[in-house]
């Protein structure tokens, strides 16, 4: 599972654990930290990615959608204001973690 | 390997594991286990009591929070107000571009989740007993207890500060409320010609590019109606602290002529309206000072401030401070990670660190090991106009603190009217996001 930034060798090493570990058995943790990425968006896209105003919403966008915009963020293949930058700061599996995150949230209305 | 499909699978079916396995993982505690891993809000027997005592950014989230992903927590939040002010979007009001009503929301959305508000000043707290004193002698018991204080501030220093303030004629306008009302008035009673004059203190102090972005609503107000009247920015510090290009372009493109801004202009002292300065005394006709700041007062009374006897240090995991265990800590009191700034953006994303560690907590889970947040700003440099800074931040395990992604983040190529619309968007969201109103 690559990771396309510089994330330390440890945190790497601790994700990948995480990740590992939380799969098979009923361990919360894996589940909440792709929500608990996801909470870190809420405050632009809305409470579960539920939008308001002028920003993108993001609950039930497909997930495949939400990870190709953000690697095109990344790359710079799409110009923004400030999704460049952010995206960045995320890795390629947290970003799918995020993604499958919303893609199973349900739009309001 | 399709990893989106793999994980979309996964959280589809997550919560038919945790009712399957909740159990089994936790035999000593499967019945607290299996009613905060399956239920939803308010279904099953509570998982604990938090006592939230601050209802601004950090306070407010972590109560949302706290009840979104919790199940049956028990949550009350203690605050002083009878409703909420944002700081961003303030300095709007003060340029006359925004009214109070814009920038103030009701609890009433916490309320209807089921959190218990208690409007009241906490006075006291017994980390050992678990359990805080309010004003008038009530008490509340907690199994965890959250502290979103804010700031408050350091007077002593400056000969005349707290005199000046407490004569009302001298205004920091910090904290939203009252004070932005007042110095909003101060501004519109002031004759054209007349010189409104702005002190900075040393960082760190909260919302690092708010005085700047201040100065400009100021000045914008000025330039169209007292077109005669001056700005004049004193910074305690040798240059602008945030957005600096951004701020000196839009200071030099929208503002020559009324805006003055001066670097290593550090306040010495107040008498009446006059800032003496190092080399200088400056007679202001409208005089805000911002105050050198420390974490709010209750944290001090509670003996938390063990980081330069100013703010407190926090266990980033589970914002839990380090010198009062099952008492978390959020916001502009905390000291700060490297590059973390003190905003209410950051201490929302607090907020949700604490809440998920408070919640595992509570049903003896292990906590998030890899916790991030992020923080985005937006400043107002004319009406429309905006620049961001944005930047975000991963738990590093050797280090144990947040650390800004290298090659993420970063300010906007240029003040803009599209980041004009995202910043009052922003608002909107962030408001809802931890007000659910």
């Amino acid at each position: 599972m690559p990771f396309s930034h510089p994330l330390r060798p440890a945190s790497a090493a601790a994700v990948l654990m995480v990740a590992g570990l939380a799969a098979p058995a009923c361990m919360a943790q894996d589940a909440h930290l792709a929500r608990n990425l996801a909470a870190t968006c809420a405050n632009c896209h809305g409470t579960n990615g539920n939008a308001r105003g002028d920003m993108q919403p993001l609950a039930g966008v497909a997930a495949g959608k939400i990870v190709a915009a953000l690697a095109d963020y990344k790359s710079g293949n799409q110009p923004a204001t400030i999704m460049h930058q952010i995206a960045k700061g995320y890795t390629d599996e947290q970003i799918k973690l995020v993604a499958a995150y919303f893609a199973a949230q349900q739009p309001r209305k | 390997m399709n990893h989106n499909r793999m994980h979309k699978t996964f959280a589809f079916e997550l919560s038919r594991r945790r009712l399957l396995g909740a159990g089994a993982a936790l035999s000593g505690l499967a019945g607290l286990a299996l009613a905060g891993c399956a239920a939803g809000p308010s279904a099953g027997p509570s998982i604990g009591r938090v006592v939230i005592v601050g209802g601004g950014f950090g306070g407010s989230t972590a109560a949302r929070y706290l009840k979104l992903w919790g199940g049956n927590v028990d949550v009350t939040l203690v605050e002083r107000s009878a409703g909420f002010v944002s700081c961003p979007i303030s300095n709007l009001v003060l340029g006359g571009h925004k009214q109070m009503a814009d920038i103030t929301r009701s609890y009433d959305g916490l309320r209807a989740l089921g959190v218990k508000m208690v409007q009241g000043d906490v006075t006291a707290i017994d980390a050992a007993a678990k359990k805080v004193r309010l004003a008038g002698g009530a008490e509340l018991a907690y199994d965890r207890l959250i502290l979103s204080p804010g700031v408050d501030f350091m007077l002593d220093g400056t000969p005349g500060l707290a005199a000046a303030l407490d004569s009302g004629r001298v205004l920091h306008s910090w904290k939203a409320g009252p004070q932005t009302v007042a110095l909003r008035r101060q501004l519109e009673a002031m004759p054209d010609g007349g010189v409104f004059a702005m002190s900075i203190p040393k960082v760190p102090f909260r919302c690092p590019p708010g005085p700047y972005e201040r100065a400009c609503m100021v000045a914008s107000y000025f330039k169209q109606h007292k077109p005669r009247s001056k700005v004049l920015v004193l910074d305690a510090n040798p240059e602008i602290q945030s957005k600096k290009a951004l701020f000196e372009k839009a200071f030099k493109d929208h503002y020559s002529g009324t805006l003055e801004y001066r670097a290593n202009n550090e306040l010495k002292a107040v008498d009446g309206m006059t800032a003496k300065l190092e080399f200088d005394d400056v007679k202001a006709d409208v005089l805000n000072i911002i105050p050198p700041q420390r974490a709010g007062d209750i944290a001090r009374t509670a003996g938390l401030l063990n980081m330069n006897n100013r703010w407190v240090g926090v266990n980033w995991l589970t914002m839990e401070s380090t010198a009062a265990p099952g008492v978390h800590v959020l916001g502009d009191a905390t000291f700060s990670a490297p590059a973390m700034p003190k905003s209410g953006h950051m201490a929302n994303q607090h907020a949700k660190v604490a809440a998920a560690a408070i919640i595992e907590l509570l049903q003896g889970k292990p906590v998030n090991v890899t916790p991030v947040v992020m923080n985005t700003c937006y400043s107002f440099v004319t009406a429309r106009d905006v620049v961001h800074v944005a930047s975000v931040h991963q738990y590093d395990a050797v280090d144990k603190t947040f650390k800004a992604v290298p090659g993420s983040g970063g300010v906007s190529a240029g003040a803009n009217q599209i980041e004009g619309r995202y910043a009052l968007s922003w608002a909107d969201n962030i408001w809802f996001d931890m007000l659910a109103a």
